[in-house]
């Protein structure tokens, strides 16, 4: 798939409405991929003009921040900001919670001021603009439950916006006993995703599949890519990857669409 | 002679006040030992919070059977408390009931109102202590509850049953007297609850009525005046520090972390390549350490948090990391704040200032294996009902860790590395970013 970058747009003399901040998962774990090229696709369909900062695009630094690195998060935090301010960027869309939430709420200070949305969030503005629909009857009646992102749902306040999605897919949206402002953590956040967690008589992403499980899903709908993989360990742990899927969000909508 | 009851009276609730003070200004010194933070802005929304939170419980109901035994709890306690002006100014006076020939049916009603208030919360402050002692709630059996901290939470209602029965005792030893038309003790009050109680003071002469009167008021005030005492060692303290904790608690977004504004200067001067490396304006901006190793390292609010937590656990409840068997608790890490904070505040009123000890609140209360354990969910900020944010601490440390100890964790360390040399906290080269555009 042709995806534009901010350079190559800026040379043709355009200016696209919105920067897609691919993320570090996004542009190298294999699985947080998929969630990428589901994502450009609905760009696409919708019609959005958008351009990615491709290899000048670097970490915003939260996992340096969270582990108490902030130097070093500061250093990319400001390189960043250099960089998209000499593009005049003015929005941001993100698949992944944590740079949504450090682009957000940490940039501004330190001079990155932009209007920054989570993917869910955006892609609930492009169907209220009427630039792009659900139809798609493929996950009709199944069972999904959604995992909340700590950094999306507690740490910024959006718990409807990925509700509102699988509930257009037309999906049976069950709750786990621990949503919303009370979700547990898959156990990837603060830079755990990067280290081997303390001694403990259980593992956290298996206490949340287990909560995951107990809804009796057939997709386990996600929309963080790091709370991707830690659910998706948990099935396989659990034996269950043959009867449950771990899906973000947007492949969910992409799939339903047939993009 | 006869004045000798007020002034021993004014002596003791003087006494009790003076202490009082003095435990407070304790407090205010040591929250001052904390950094500088600004929390001055949006004054209505605080305002607003404040009366929803602290005075309005509104957190407390998330959990329904704790939250609403507490809501009676605390509605007796300020109620009842308008009791304790008439108590006191009786006191000061000599008189009895004083307000009771000045309004009328309301004192009925008021002192029916606090009659019935003091037996819900003696059933309810039974059943709070049912559910600490029998009922094996999980939160109350962590680690950190052992010693003091279960102690303080049994002493604080037995307190309160003792109270609560002294002031039903007095009320019905009093009702008897005046139905016996005794001196001094005018017909006044409604007495719902301490009627049922009379007989068990009926055969007493009226001279044994009058003593056992006496006692029951002055053990009631004394006892009272004992317990504002007692807050000040107590996490009962929280029933005055809910309220500017409330008021002056974070109103950003929960994810956002501050970002060290003697870090971003540093920066700011390495990457401008017109600043002068020589300028001593840098030196004196970057302060003595990074993060934070010790309680004084930490920032006022943070230690006025300290001061407020009342050690429920619903913070700990929540936390992933202790659900499945680590080592962190949130709690304890304020528990350990507060220990910390009066450590050195003790320390200080000994010696006149502070007298290095060999201690810090990092590995001496709070080790490393707590710190790096939390995998800041913010699960823990959101479940506190009077808003304590124990996440900001952990977060303060482990940046002490990292940048004055580089003592993080192997993992870490690599992944840092990786940042810094690839701009991904994995190895991969930078000029692959966009492959995954290339596959299918």
């Amino acid at each position: 798939m042709h995806v534009p970058t901010l350079a190559e747009l800026t040379a043709k003399g355009q200016k696209p409405e919105v920067l897609f901040w691919v993320g570090c998962a996004g542009s190298f774990d294999e699985r947080a991929k998929k969630i990428t090229k589901s994502f450009v696709k609905i760009l696409n369909k919708a019609g959005v003009s958008f351009a990615v900062l491709g290899t000048e695009e670097s970490c915003t630094g939260d996992p340096a921040k969270r582990s108490g690195n902030e130097f070093l998060f500061q250093m990319q935090a400001m390189a960043n900001i250099e960089v998209m301010n000499a593009y005049k960027v003015i929005r941001i869309v993100t698949t992944c919670p944590h740079c949504f939430n450090t682009l957000k709420n940490e940039y501004p200070s330190l001079g990155g001021q932009y209007e920054v949305m989570h993917h869910t969030t955006f892609i609930n503005t492009l169907i209220k603009e009427g630039k792009f629909s659900i139809s798609g009857t493929t996950y009709k009646g199944k069972r999904i439950t959604y995992h909340d992102p700590c950094y999306l749902g507690r740490a910024n306040q959006v718990y409807q916006a990925p509700r509102d999605l699988i509930q257009k897919l037309d999906a049976e949206l069950v709750e786990m006993k621990n949503c919303k402002s009370k979700g547990l953590c898959c156990g990837a956040g603060g830079a755990q995703m990067f280290k081997e967690p303390e001694k403990g008589n259980k593992d956290i992403n298996i206490e949340r599949t287990e909560q995951a499980l107990e809804t009796q899903p057939e997709i386990i709908a996600a929309a963080c890519p790091f709370c991707n993989t830690m659910m998706s360990d948990g099935v396989k742990n659990k034996e269950q990857d043959d009867q449950v899927r771990v899906e973000d969000i947007a492949e969910l909508i992409s799939k339903a669409e047939n993009l | 002679m006869s004045y000798l009851p007020n002034i021993i009276f004014a002596f003791i609730l003087f006494l009790a006040i003076f202490l009082f003070r003095r435990n407070i200004l304790y407090i205010k010194r040591n929250i001052q030992m904390g950094r500088a933070i600004d929390r001055s802005d949006r004054s209505s929304v605080r305002w607003c919070n404040m009366i929803r939170i602290a005075l309005g419980q509104s957190k407390m109901v998330n959990k329904p059977i704790a939250g609403i035994l507490h809501v009676i709890v605390y509605v007796g306690f300020i109620i009842i408390n308008i009791e304790l002006i008439e108590i006191i100014l009786d006191g000061l006076f000599g008189t009895h009931r004083l307000f009771a020939p000045y309004i009328g049916e309301l004192y009925n009603i008021l002192i029916a109102s606090f009659e019935i208030l003091a037996a819900l919360v003696l059933v309810s402050v039974v059943l709070f202590w049912l559910r600490r002692n029998t009922i094996k709630i999980r939160r109350f059996w962590k680690p950190e509850m052992k010693g003091w901290p279960k102690k303080d939470a049994d002493y604080i209602l037995y307190f309160e049953i003792v109270l609560m029965t002294l002031f039903l005792s007095m009320n019905a030893t009093d009702q008897l007297l005046q139905g016996f038309g005794e001196t001094n003790y005018t017909r006044a009050g409604l007495f719902p609850v301490s009627k049922l109680l009379t007989p068990l003071f009926s055969s007493f002469s009226i001279e044994s009525l009058i003593v056992l009167e006496r006692t029951f008021w002055w053990l009631h005030i004394i006892g009272i005046l004992i317990f504002l005492n007692y807050l000040y060692y107590s996490k009962h303290l929280h029933i005055l520090m809910a309220f500017p904790n409330t008021f002056f608690q974070n109103l950003n977004p929960k994810g956002s972390f501050k970002n060290n504004e003697a870090v971003t200067k540093e920066v700011k001067l390495m990457m401008d390549p017109s600043a002068d490396p020589y300028a001593p304006s840098a030196e004196d901006i970057v302060p003595e350490k990074f993060g934070a190793s010790d309680v004084t390292d930490l920032n006022w609010i943070q230690l006025m948090n300290a001061y407020t937590c009342t050690e429920c656990g619903r913070c700990t409840d929540d936390c992933p990391a202790n659900q499945t068997g680590k080592l962190l608790s949130p709690r304890k890490v304020m528990m350990d704040t507060r220990d910390r904070l009066e450590e050195v505040g003790k320390n200080i009123n000994l010696n006149g200032k502070f007298v290095d000890d060999g201690k810090q609140l990092l590995n001496d209360y709070i080790t490393k294996e707590e710190l790096w354990a939390c995998t800041s969910c913010n699960a823990c900020v959101e479940s506190c009902p009077i808003g304590i944010d124990p996440l900001s601490i952990i977060m303060d440390m482990r940046q002490y860790l990292v940048m004055e100890e580089s003592s993080a964790p192997g993992d870490l360390n690599n992944m840092m590395s990786n940042i810094e040399n690839n701009g991904a906290p994995w190895p991969f080269n930078n000029q692959d970013r966009m492959l995954w555009a290339k596959e299918n």
